[in-house]
């Protein structure tokens, strides 16, 4: 059977993987973000799964006011890079699982959570700066991704607490998959940033680290939090951590006490661009 | 009975919620249209022109041409969608939240790389943080004039 065996989460600023993009990792501005990462890259080399289940925000690019779905599973065969503006990042196309998402999309929906299916979809930095930031830049992805928007653009956005429900749904989805798949569910997003308005450039360092000590090790009081305190305590786009709690509840301890995560790895950086850069790789032990 | 907003008292934010959508409709939809290169060609080639085949107001068009981002939003636009314009006119994104403040550029990319924006005295208005109306524009330029 197919399982989950790690989740991994990462903020998806556009400014890394414009970084990337032009080479400047190794300038004094982003060298400390990127050496927070060294360690995940070889983790990945060294842990490669056989899917990826990314969960990201589309950015007012596949999805335009025309269509809002709240969650949206990519069953796709492969996902272009979007062209956000300033022509679409050089980076390989994303291969998907159509066979696991369909299945994926079945059993969660027989949950009772009404996800949108896509067939054709641009994929924008949400999803394309985390694969850098964990492969590199390799000529293809180390392996087929799912990918799986959340609307955290218009309100109403989902709570935490449906996207932690519903990571316990995925796990279920996964486990019932007959091939025997080593799956990785990521989040993406956060942490405390605000774009816009007299307050942009918001960062709340202590809430943030607060907030990741609990999502560790007590998630579903992490789930209770209100849309309100991300939005006040970590700026209007720090709500994309609700994203963050899809991948924690695909997690084993989350169904079973009995059981445990491990942290393998936990970063947090101020500033890129206009955002905290937050990451963790939790393992199921 | 209404809904509940509780959003509306944060200092300097505006919370993109189903009535600044519909507000904003074709303002966004006027930026979505410039993820396509040729659109963005033609957008740079006339404004002006380019903007009056939308059916948006004459303040947002006013807003769009002058990069008041600060009224665009407050007319409808959001953030990841007016980032289609400036990424038209080469602006990254910390170059159009920074805009939005008052500060100069250099003076907003000072703040960043101190730290970020504190959060203390900006949770709620009537508070006495950086972010507050009171204390607006920010920067330099607030300070002119005093």
């Amino acid at each position: 059977m197919a399982r989950i065996t790690a989740s991994v989460y990462t903020s998806h600023v556009p400014a890394i993987g414009a970084a990337i993009d032009l080479g400047k990792t190794q300038e004094p501005y982003w060298q400390p973000l990127f050496k927070g990462y060294e360690f995940s890259k070889q983790w990945m080399k060294d842990n490669k799964p056989d899917v990826i289940f990314l969960v990201y925000n589309d950015h007012a690019t596949a999805f335009s006011l025309d269509m809002i779905p709240t969650f949206a599973i990519g069953t796709a065969a492969e996902f272009t890079p979007a062209d956000e503006g300033f022509g679409p990042r050089p980076v390989p196309k994303v291969i998907g699982h159509p066979d696991l998402a369909s299945h994926i999309a079945h059993s969660v929906i027989q949950q009772d959570f009404d996800l949108t299916i896509v067939n054709k979809m641009a994929v924008d930095h949400g999803l394309t700066v985390p694969l850098s930031l964990m492969c590199g830049e390799p000529a293809a992805w180390p392996c087929p991704v799912i990918p799986f928007a959340v609307n955290v653009v218009q309100y109403p956005v989902p709570s935490g607490q449906r996207c932690f429900n519903l990571g316990q749904a995925i796990r279920k989805a996964v486990e019932s998959y007959d091939e025997d798949l080593n799956v990785h569910i990521w989040g993406t997003g956060g942490m405390s940033h605000q774009l816009q308005g007299a307050r942009a450039g918001l960062i709340n360092r202590e809430w943030d680290n607060a907030w990741l000590d609990q999502m560790i090790t007590n998630p579903a009081i992490c789930a209770q939090t209100p849309h309100i305190d991300y939005v006040r305590e970590a700026g209007s786009e720090g709500v994309e951590l609700v994203m963050w709690l899809i991948a924690r509840g695909a997690m084993q301890d989350v169904a079973d006490s009995a059981r445990s995560v491990s942290v393998r790895h936990r970063f947090y950086h101020v500033p890129a661009s206009n955002t905290a850069v937050g990451h963790l790789i939790l393992e199921n032990s | 009975m209404a809904l509940d907003k509780p959003y509306q008292d944060i200092p300097g934010t505006i919370i993109f919620d189903a009535e600044q959508s519909r507000k904003g409709y074709h303002l966004n939809q006027f930026c979505m249209s410039l993820m396509k290169a040729e659109n963005r060609e033609r957008f740079k080639l006339d404004q002006r022109a380019y903007l009056n085949e939308w059916p948006m107001s004459e303040e947002q068009k006013q807003a769009v041409l002058t990069m008041d981002l600060n009224r665009a939003m407050a007319l409808g636009g959001n953030i990841y969608f007016l980032a289609k314009i400036g990424a038209t006119h080469g602006l990254s994104f910390q170059q159009m939240a920074g805009s939005m403040t008052g500060m100069s550029e250099e003076e907003y990319r000072a703040m960043m790389l101190a730290g970020g924006r504190s959060i203390e005295g900006n949770r709620h208005l009537g508070e006495d943080g950086s972010a507050q109306p009171q204390h607006q524009p920010q920067g330099q330029a607030g300070r002119k004039g005093n």
